[in-house]
């Protein structure tokens, strides 16, 4: 066999050649798939900072907007922005118990058969659209109530609930059984294994799953717009009241005749991918460490 | 070594070990006066439809150590961890039999696997030490079992008795991931017999180390008995030779329709084992004509 591929390799026939061509044609398309990616990401970017760094400046984090502004007054999207680190916190505080003891309970103690369906069960509520979230909690918390930022924080929450169980699924099926068997084979109950041995493993794991999901759900617009629309300039931190967000912000200067408005919906837009794209890396840098100490504990 | 006699050779007269047994070893007493800590009558283990073990009956005596030898896949890991409820973990795990340990049966469905395991500890195959300090290691256990009082005292005796004290007592906060693989194993006994079990069940436990790592285990070993019971499974002829009492041989039967289990073919003195077993399996895996 060897004294074949020899010869083949001193003396390239007509094969090798189509062969070597189609491999390289492969490799560009999906280099340029690549790049394509990378590239719309770029875009994206470029535009949005290009547009959004006029308007960049401390009022906008500071001052609240002002209805109807005479000459040069500085405005800014205070309001905006403490809005939805209250919705956002609320719900991560919401959703992260619920979805580390769903993860616990499915990979710690569920039997095979009730682990698929649970896992099934938080892929389709992954897939459900923000706005039908949107419209149930709107039925549910709003409708005879009013509007509230604590209405928006559940909508939200929801949508958070599959990201943090299936990222942290995904990390205590990282840690190795011989660490859960060292410590039952001791006599400690399951329970005790868990607190005190896989879960502390996983913690990096669980705060990168926890970011994503934060990055993900702070740029969602149609829940907050059912749930926690129409407010006033001033800002609040009383999620018992509907809270304005960075993302009805952008949604409501856009559609404003002053171009002054768009210039700031550009700039809560910077501010708000910038975020995310913060949020994101940290994530990705966590998650590598804490992948590094699993595997090491293996 | 054997190819000279004659097959007809009767398996009850003296053979040449391929394994030397060693003579120091202090002459077992006899087995009436010998104390039962397992009582295994008819244990059969069964993973999903696939039986790995079958109607094993066999007892296991106090302070002494117990090997248990066998080829691969002879259900050796298997029997083991039936005897603290391991097993119990496994999915499509069932057992039928009766191990009675001090005449109580823990493999009834009403019995606690975690009191059993809280008895019967384990070392395993690979060391296990948990991702935190030295320390933390043996202290874990004691204070998830609420033995709290004088426990840098008991840790440092655990660590003492696994001959390991000398070598990391300057540095009991360091990680345990930064042991070497023999201190790590030497850890995950101290760690095992901290909570002061009766018996202690290990699975290969020199099978990922080197000699010089192996050597002090089985040195432990030596030390250990006169106050826990062993019960370890070893592939390793000699090392059974070396550091057991008694010895059970495992081999693998084969049913008509292709199906394996593994089945108890042997128990005795490990004297009488390597140099004159009564069974004409045991003698070709230990003089090492396995067939």
């Amino acid at each position: 066999m060897s004294v074949v591929e020899l010869t083949s390799l001193q003396r390239p026939n007509d094969r090798l050649w189509r062969r070597r061509a189609v491999n390289r044609s492969m490799e560009i398309l999906a280099w340029l798939a690549g790049a394509i990616a990378v590239a719309i990401l770029g875009i994206v970017v470029w535009s949005v900072a290009k547009r959004g760094a006029g308007e960049l400046n401390w009022a906008l984090l500071t001052k609240t907007p002002v209805s109807f502004a005479i000459g040069n007054e500085p405005q800014g999207l205070a309001n905006a922005f403490v809005g939805s680190l209250v919705i956002v916190g609320l719900a991560t505080l919401m959703a992260l118990p619920v979805g580390i003891l769903v993860a616990i309970y499915v990979n710690e103690f569920a039997p095979r058969a009730i682990r698929n369906g649970v896992g099934l069960a938080l892929d389709v509520l992954n897939g459900i659209p923000a706005i039908v979230v949107g419209i149930f909690v709107y039925g549910l918390l709003v409708v005879g109530r009013g509007p509230s930022g604590f209405a928006g924080s559940f909508a939200l929450a929801v949508l958070m609930l599959p990201l943090v169980a299936r990222a942290t699924i995904e990390v205590l099926a990282l840690v190795p059984d011989s660490l859960r068997e060292a410590s039952l084979g001791l006599g400690v109950p399951r329970w005790r294994t868990t607190l005190g041995i896989v879960l502390p493993q996983t913690i990096g794991g669980i705060v990168t799953g926890t970011v994503l999901a934060v990055a993900r759900v702070t740029g969602e617009t149609a829940p907050l717009l059912l749930c926690s629309s129409i407010v006033g300039n001033a800002v609040s931190w009383n999620p018992h009241h509907a809270l304005f967000s960075v993302p009805l912000a952008i949604f409501e200067l856009s559609e404003s005749p002053n171009p002054a408005d768009h210039a700031r919906a550009w700039a809560a837009a910077l501010v708000l991918l910038m975020f995310i794209l913060v949020a994101s890396l940290s994530a990705r840098w966590l998650a590598t460490r804490s992948r590094r100490k699993i595997m090491r504990a293996g | 070594m054997s190819e000279t006699r004659g097959d007809s050779v009767s398996a009850s007269s003296t053979i040449e070990p391929a394994v030397r047994v060693e003579t120091k070893r202090q002459p077992l007493p006899p087995r009436e006066r010998l104390q039962q800590v397992f009582d295994i009558q008819d244990l059969t283990a069964i993973y999903g439809s696939k039986p790995a073990l079958k109607s094993v009956s066999i007892e296991v005596y106090r302070n002494l150590v117990t090997a248990v030898i066998g080829p691969s896949g002879c259900g050796k890991s298997t029997f083991i961890r039936c005897l603290n409820r391991m097993n119990d973990l496994v999915p499509g795990f069932r057992q039928t039999g009766t191990i009675r340990y001090h005449g109580q049966d823990i493999a009834a469905k009403d019995v606690d696997p975690v009191a059993v395991r809280r008895t019967i500890g384990m070392v395993f195959q690979r060391p296990n030490p948990f991702p935190k300090s030295i320390f933390d290691n043996v202290a874990w256990g004691l204070k998830v079992l609420g033995m709290k009082d004088n426990l840098a005292e008991r840790v440092e005796r655990a660590l003492t008795q696994a001959a390991l004290w000398d070598e990391v007592k300057d540095r009991l906060k360091a990680s345990a991931l930064s042991l070497s693989g023999g201190q790590q194993q030497r850890l995950c006994i101290a760690r095992a017999i901290a909570v002061e079990p009766d018996v202690v069940l290990m699975d290969e436990p020199a099978s990922a180390l080197d000699p010089i790592a192996t050597q002090a285990i089985e040195q432990l070993l030596h030390e250990l008995k006169s106050e826990y019971s062993f019960v370890i499974v070893t592939h390793n002829m000699q090392q059974a030779a070396r550091v057991a009492d008694m010895t059970a041989f495992f081999s693998i039967s084969r049913g008509e329709e292709g199906q394996r289990w593994g089945e108890l073919v042997e128990y005795d003195a490990t004297e009488k084992i390597f140099t004159a077993p009564s069974d004409k399996r045991t003698e070709d895996y230990v003089t090492g004509r396995f067939g």
